[in-house]
């Protein structure tokens, strides 16, 4: 371990960089008499995107609080790129590479378009905000995301809802994050702005950043995502590679029809064989 | 990329969904456009005071003579001053009911330092001043701390700090300070030579329009669009024109009070502070979402702190400002009507109470509004009934106006 303190300016080695960027074990995180998720782990790589699903009140929307650092977790282990983390504030999230899109926007309403990117984040001239250089580097993001804001001199009130998304998901990549999170980030929007979104999501993994995406939408999911994680009462209710997945596969692990998928599955085939022999 | 196809257009104005009008129209557009959407920012203060001016002069035409205005600056700088800590904590959603005990108190540490105890009047001056802070941060930890509503905890203070006012005056029931001191001589006495006054009414327009045109050239090295020179030009022509006839009116008087280019000098510099720097920013950022500034990686609890400490602390000086224009402080000192008419001001002056919008100029516009009434109901020989109800129906009314221009902003997406 002596070796490896000493090395962790230098990064991770390369047996680390293939392995996932964001990985967490045995999260476990209780309000009060609720026990919101327990035992939970989840791995994201870079370049890869991870839809996280469940029902209403499985513990999505928690989990994203753990690991961007607004609860910290009861118990378990975080780890970026391989190195142990302690995330116990919104800021150490971002400091350590993670960027978050929260369900309720965290947007501030009264502020524009380029104070909302750079909350946080000023671009300092001296000692006032160097509000040229954030308005530049504002329309260079937008329009990297190829986003359609149309001044970003007005207040974020004033915004459709999916450019409202839009601006949350560019403020995420301000800081370089190597993950970022979104959560149900479509769940407001029309279908052009759902798609519009989508596309968002896209450009992320192009650029090499690990994803997470929680999302109700089952079509959502099958288009962009590469994995599907399930949580049920705030437990792992099964890890879907897409292309090999079904959608009613999914959904079962999000109802609770099985424990896992594992018997989920074999219980389909044999169902299958059943009622194949029950066809004259 | 679209930019090198469209190198004419700066990338600000590049969508082609965005209205845009150049000129004097665009602007006069613009601005009505801003305020059918409820996005009123000074203007309701600015015309209720114009209406009110008229009106009192109609009444009595004294009340727009050099003489009165000068007295009218007088009497408004040392609420002012308590007025621009008030806005601080209405930014960020919050209420400090106490200003006015906390006046009093660092009026009444001020006397008895300076008079009963015959410490330097410096030492007094900053022993009063940081009275004020340490109350501040007391409020800020219990705040933060114990998440208890500043409402309460200040209403306590109100309470409170009158009896420690009481406890430092002692038996003495009020403390005169000496008339040949250098703060009474400053608060009463102390106006700008004429020469310097016209210096600084030329001075103000000039920086304003060297900010802006060296502002442009950023702008333009960074491809984003430009403030025409033109509309430069105009807006600091206007501001240069109404400052040197403001000066030359109140010059026919005794001339600008150093008190009270010492309050419009706080309210500039806080202005600066809100609008330019990260805290400031923060500031707003809090009023509007905290949840979103903390999220932002804000240290809120921070932000938090230094405007209940620096609300206290205004309101300290301008307990030390109202007893070095009264030449005395004592058991009424930051009573009466100081509270409410510190509070009333930065409302009337178009601080919003749900937090988040605002400046700094809310805290001069909406104390000129309170002392206009008082000294125009003054000159009609109207006792303090008549006053008391004026200024609460004006109060109403700017919170009318606050909370329908923050509905109409919601209807309009403006919010
Ligand atoms: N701050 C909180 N305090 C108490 N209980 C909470 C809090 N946040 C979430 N919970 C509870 O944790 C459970 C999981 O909620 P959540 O993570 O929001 O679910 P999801 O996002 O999957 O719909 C719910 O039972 C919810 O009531
Ligand atoms: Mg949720």
């Amino acid at each position: 371990m002596t070796a490896t303190t000493t090395d962790h300016g230098t990064g991770p080695t390369d047996a680390r960089s293939t392995g996932p960027v964001l990985s967490l074990t045995g999260i476990s995180k209780r309000f009060g008499a609720v026990q919101a998720l327990s035992d939970v782990s989840l791995e994201v790589r870079a370049g890869e995107v991870v839809a996280l699903v469940g029902d209403n009140g499985a513990g999505k929307s928690t989990l994203v609080k753990v690991i961007a650092g607004v609860h910290p977790p009861d118990s378990g282990r975080v780890e970026v790129e391989g190195w142990p983390v302690t995330i116990d504030s919104p800021a150490a999230a971002q400091r350590i590479g993670i960027a978050t899109v929260f369900q309720d926007l965290s947007l501030c309403d009264n502020l524009d378009v380029v104070a909302n990117l750079f909350l946080g984040n000023e671009a300092l001239h001296g000692p006032t905000m160097d509000e040229v250089e954030m308005e530049r580097r504002s329309w260079e993001l937008l329009r990297q995301l190829s986003a359609k804001i149309p001044s970003v001199r007005v207040p974020v009130a004033s915004l459709s809802g999916g450019q409202r998304q839009t601006v949350a998901i560019a403020r995420s990549l301000l800081g370089n994050p190597k993950v970022v999170m979104l959560d149900e980030p479509t769940a407001a929007l029309g279908v052009a702005q759902t798609a519009e979104v989508l596309n968002l999501v896209e450009t992320l993994r192009d650029q090499g950043l690990g994803v997470l995406l929680i999302s109700h939408n089952m079509a959502d999911v099958l288009a962009v995502a590469d994995r599907v994680v399930v949580l049920r009462l705030g437990r792992n209710n099964g890890d879907f590679e897409v292309p090999h997945t079904t959608n009613e596969e999914i959904v079962a692990a999000i109802t609770g029809a099985t424990n896992n998928a594992v018997s989920e599955r074999s219980r389909r085939t044999a169902q299958r064989h059943a009622d194949q022999e029950a066809q004259p | 990329m679209s930019t090198t196809s469209e190198p004419q257009l700066p990338a600000d104005l590049l969508d082609t969904r965005l209205i845009q009008e150049q000129g004097l129209r665009g602007y006069v557009t613009g601005f009505a456009s801003r305020l059918r959407s409820g996005d009123l920012g000074s203007m309701p203060v600015v015309v209720g005071l114009v209406v009110i001016w008229l009106v009192f002069y109609l009444q009595n035409d004294v009340f727009l003579s050099s003489r009165n205005l000068v007295n009218l600056a007088l009497q408004s700088a040392a609420i002012g001053t308590i007025s621009i800590g008030v806005v601080l904590v209405l930014l960020v959603a919050e209420i400090d009911l106490s200003v006015g005990s906390v006046s009093g108190v660092s009026a009444a540490v001020l006397a008895v330092g300076f008079v009963n105890k015959s410490w330097p009047l410096v030492m007094a001056v900053a022993v009063a001043i940081l009275v004020g802070t340490a109350i501040g941060l007391l409020y800020g930890l219990l705040y933060t701390r114990f998440g208890v509503p500043s409402f309460v905890i200040t209403l306590a203070g109100l309470l409170g700090f009158v009896g420690l006012q009481l406890k430092v005056l002692g038996d003495t029931g009020s403390i005169n300070i000496p008339f040949d001191t250098w703060l009474v001589k400053f608060a009463q006495q102390a106006f700008l030579p004429a020469s310097v006054a016209y210096a600084l009414a030329v001075a103000v327009p000039a920086l304003y329009a060297v900010s802006r045109v060296l502002g442009n050239r950023r702008r333009a090295a960074a491809g984003l669009s430009t403030q025409p020179v033109v509309d430069i030009g105009v807006r600091a022509g206007l501001l240069l024109v109404a400052l040197l006839i403001g000066t030359w009116y109140l010059n026919q008087d005794r001339g600008v009070s150093a008190m009270f280019l010492l309050f419009l000098a706080l309210v500039v510099v806080m202005d600066m502070l809100l609008r330019k720097t990260r805290w400031g920013r923060s500031v707003y950022a809090i009023g509007g979402n905290v949840e979103a500034a903390r999220r932002a990686g804000i240290a809120v609890n921070r932000v938090y702190v230094s405007v209940f400490v620096l609300c206290s602390t205004f309101a300290a000086l301008g307990g030390v400002l109202a007893a070095a224009r009264g030449a005395v402080a004592g058991q009424s000192s930051g009573g009466g009507d100081t509270n409410l008419n510190a509070i009333a001001a930065a409302v009337i002056g178009g601080t919003s109470l749900f937090g988040g919008r605002g400046s700094a100029y809310s805290a001069l516009l909406g104390v000129l509004v309170i002392q206009s009434i008082s000294s125009g109901l003054t000159l009609m020989n109207l006792d303090s009934s008549v006053r008391y109800m004026i200024t609460g129906a004006v109060l109403l009314l700017a919170v009318i106006i606050d909370s329908l221009s923050r509905r109409s902003r919601r209807s309009h997406g403006r919010a």
